[in-house]
């Protein structure tokens, strides 16, 4: 059904946050080096289960998850306490605000290169992080005040900038959790752009809650419903002969 | 239009109340620094600030002792209190203590705060006579860290609980482990908040007096050696506020006070206006 | 890789020991008091203690009833004054004072809560004291030296203002706009607004600022120690001199700490107010919890 490897895989997932029961029984598939959109109507789950993939959602109160998460074949829940770093650092995330952090632009993408202990050469790490604000088209912009803070950034340009510094710490995967959402329409037509030349190098996953940006960018796609997957595959598929009739109302519209 | 009547006349009588409430609040605050000020500007000389007391007669000469006394005892406190206080703030997060241990320790802290100031000073002369020490500032700088340890978690901690999650979210989705989290970023995003507790303590310590009336003692001269009793500026008011001769002195101590606890309200605004560059909002 | 495990590994310990320092510092103090003021209970029932009314160690009389008279009078007068004016003064600057006066005022009510409690006593030895003594107690027919309990509370109430009304300020401003707008939009006045509206959705913190505030008054040993007469004898009047426990530690043990019987009726006195601090932070929890779950909007 794929026609390329499996990065991430669910089994059996159910994730209950208290006592609502969020996740229920996902099994997904998420193709390698592909685009995945996660969509759905607010408040099923999207966020939640992207935030499952690289264990974030732990470090949130009374939440409980059961089931299995494979990354790369491996079960992230297999790995102990101090290993979660690494899972992590294989998934970068881009949330629904950009949150850049407390410090100057340069430092921000330079954060994850030194607590991995990467280019730890002066010059090595300027130059890391020239490109890598050039692959998120915001050097020409920001080359003569890099160590301004990055909180005097546009949001656009935070979120670019969060973009940057995720892909600094190169991760397999870009999660990324309706990353337009909070941008101006010329600002979010920037960050699609560059989802769409990142899903070359890296798998992408992407939650959105507007259809019409899924059916530009998505390759594959899933459709969640009140916390169950109804419906999963290949973007036209899905788009062009959804066979669920949730499916079918929500790509009409009816459903938001 | 008689109700409406009855509901303004009340509103008048109630809004009369609150300008004599504020008039006394004022009033009351106006003459503490005036008296200080005035009777301070008037006994404080260069002598005054640069002269321990003549040896034999402790109302002559100057109060370097205690000013010097004053900060070798708080200063050293409120590092060591600062230290020990961020330590804990950030480990009362959730990625590090469940819930129900860290409100328990922030019950234990509230409950420290309350504490009068003196509880801690016999606590500590307890100890010290326990380990045949006298007092000294060595005692009188414990006392001062164990009383500004809660004030400085508990505002530590508030900073801390207002980092929003999705920015520690980041920190973790880069690889960064709790530590590095807690350290690098939450300590960074939190800074202005942390800072003002930090001088909030310092301010509480400068003028405590309770804590080390018995535990730092009562010197004359500088101190040399941490086992050497001290003067502060507290207690040099505390002891000669009821001589007539001793008063000059007590005002000149009280006008120094005045003036630290001033500087630490300007300094803490100007300064978090500097950090707050970096938060993220 | 190994090297960065290790440093979380000793800097997690290391914010854990801290953490477990201050709740054994708790206990510590609570066990070392209530050890300590063992000596004195031996001879003496507690209830002997805390209810005869003399206080002379060298009989060996340990009675703390005036001195806990004097505390209740001093703390209970202080907030008699404090509270109402403090309130009063907070609604006035957070809903009432124009945008300029607001921005002189709060920072001036943030460096008074710092003001060192020993330079209010200063203050109200060398102005209060005159003052009761030479207006104030004559007005009411009485003769006083103006050391006295009166004095004490009225300083006090000073103390605590900046605390009540900072804080009080702050939940008063955090009551959502638009609930205010609501309520001003069925016609309800200013006042009524304020009474009912701001008043009710801030009671929480409202009571957590009078607890605080009477923390404070009950806490406070030096400038009470300074004009409050330090005579530990059951007060006749409010301008009568009096004591009050924190106090008592402060003027007393200096020359009671050689024999072991006297410091450990001052241990007791600690304990008592380690106890009583205790106490009203375990019922704060519980009045806020309450009150909290009553007045949430």
């Amino acid at each position: 059904m794929l026609s390329s490897t499996i990065q991430i895989e669910t089994k059996n997932l159910n994730v209950y946050f208290d006592k609502h029961y969020v996740l229920k029984d996902v099994n997904i598939k998420i193709p390698a080096k592909q685009l995945t959109a996660i969509i759905g109507p607010s408040g099923c789950g999207k966020t939640t289960l992207l935030k499952s993939f690289n264990r974030l959602l732990e470090i949130h109160d009374e939440v409980k998850i059961s089931g299995n998460i494979f990354v790369d074949g491996q079960d992230i829940f297999d790995s102990k306490g101090d290993e979660i770093p690494d899972i992590r650092k294989k998934m970068g995330l881009i949330s629904q605000k950009p949150y850049p952090l407390p410090m100057s632009i340069y430092e921000n993408v330079a954060y994850g290169l030194k607590i991995h202990r990467k280019k730890t050469k002066k010059g090595e790490l300027d130059a890391a992080i020239q490109h890598y604000l050039q692959e998120v088209g915001l050097w020409n912009e920001v080359k003569d005040r890099l160590h301004d803070p990055a909180s005097r950034l546009s949001v656009g340009q935070q979120q670019r900038l969060c973009l940057a510094r995720a892909i600094a710490v190169e991760p397999e995967v870009i999660l990324c959790d309706e990353p337009t959402s909070a941008l101006d329409p010329i600002a979010a037509q920037q960050i699609e752009k560059l989802l769409l030349k990142l899903k070359q190098n890296y798998t992408v996953v992407l939650v959105t809650h507007t259809l019409r940006q899924a059916k530009r960018l998505a390759d594959y796609v899933i459709f969640l419903y009140f916390g169950m997957v109804i419906e999963q595959g290949p973007a036209e598929d899905v788009f062009n002969n959804p066979k669920n009739p949730a499916t079918i109302a929500y790509i009409k519209g009816d459903i938001s | 239009m008689d109700v409406l009547n009855r509901r303004t006349v009340e509103e008048k009588i109630f809004k009369l109340f609150m300008i004599v409430s504020i008039c006394i609040v004022i009033g009351s605050l106006v003459i503490i620094f005036g008296l200080v000020i005035i009777n301070g500007a008037s006994s404080i000389s260069i002598e005054m600030i640069t002269q321990t007391p003549t040896p034999g007669n402790a109302l002559g000469g100057g109060i370097l002792n205690a000013i010097i006394g004053s900060l070798l005892l708080a200063l050293p406190a409120t590092g060591l209190a600062c230290i020990i206080g961020i330590g804990i703030a950030l480990y009362l997060q959730k990625e590090f203590s469940h819930p129900g241990f860290a409100n328990f320790i922030r019950f234990t802290l509230d409950v420290l705060w309350g504490i009068p100031s003196i509880v801690y000073g016999i606590f500590c002369l307890m100890i010290m006579i326990a380990l045949g020490m006298g007092s000294s500032l060595l005692v009188g700088i414990f006392a001062l860290t164990l009383l500004e340890i809660p004030i400085i978690t508990r505002y530590m901690d508030e900073a801390i609980k207002m980092v929003p999650i999705g920015l520690k979210e980041s920190a973790f989705s880069l690889g960064s482990t709790k530590f590095e989290t807690a350290i690098r970023i939450v300590r960074r995003q939190a800074f202005p908040g942390i800072l003002a507790g930090i001088l909030l303590g310092l301010g509480r310590g400068i003028g405590d007096a309770a804590s080390i009336l018995f535990t730092a003692g009562f010197s004359n001269r500088i101190p040399t050696s941490l086992f050497d009793s001290t003067a502060a500026l507290p207690t040099m008011i505390f002891n000669l506020y009821s001589l007539p001769s001793g008063q000059p002195k007590a005002y000149a101590a009280a006008f120094i006070l005045l003036v630290v606890v001033l500087l630490i309200s300007i300094i803490s605004r100007v300064l978090s206006k500097r950090f707050m560059k970096h938060v993220i909002r | 890789m190994n090297k960065r495990k290790l440093r979380d590994l000793i800097g997690t310990k290391l914010m854990l020991i801290a953490t477990l320092f201050v709740s054994l510092l708790f206990f510590l103090i609570f066990v070392l008091l209530l050890f300590r003021s063992g000596l004195v209970l031996q001879d003496n029932s507690l209830f002997d203690i805390l209810f005869s009314s003399t206080w002379n160690p060298d009989n060996s009389q340990f009675g703390l009833a005036p001195i806990i008279i004097g505390t209740i009078l001093v703390t209970g007068i202080a907030l008699l004054i404090a509270i109402p004016i403090s309130l009063l003064s907070a609604i006035y600057i957070a809903e009432y004072a124009p945008w300029k006066i607001r921005r002189i005022l709060r920072p001036f009510i943030d460096v008074l809560a710092g003001v060192p409690s020993v330079v209010y006593g200063l203050c109200a030895f060398l102005f209060l004291v005159p003052l009761t003594k030479d207006v104030i107690a004559p007005w009411f027919g009485v003769q006083s030296t103006g050391l006295c309990i009166f004095t004490a509370a009225v300083i006090l109430a000073v103390m605590v203002f900046p605390i009540i009304i900072s804080l009080c300020i702050e939940s008063f401003n955090a009551v959502p706009l638009a609930l205010k707008e609501a309520s001003l939009s069925v016609g309800a006045t200013k006042w009524e607004t304020v009474k009912k509206v701001v008043f009710r959705a801030s009671t929480p913190s409202v009571i957590a600022a009078i607890l605080l505030g009477f923390g404070r008054a009950f806490g406070e040993t030096i400038a009470i120690n300074m004009v409050i007469g330090g005579i530990p004898r059951i007060p006749s009047s409010v301008f009568s001199p009096g004591e009050t426990l924190a106090s008592l530690i402060a003027s007393k043990y200096g020359e009671l700490m050689s024999i072991p019987v006297h410091e450990s009726a001052l241990m007791l006195v600690a304990l008592i107010l380690f106890v009583v601090v205790l106490v009203f932070n375990i019922l704060g929890v519980f009045i806020l919890r309450r009150a909290k779950r009553r007045w949430t909007y």
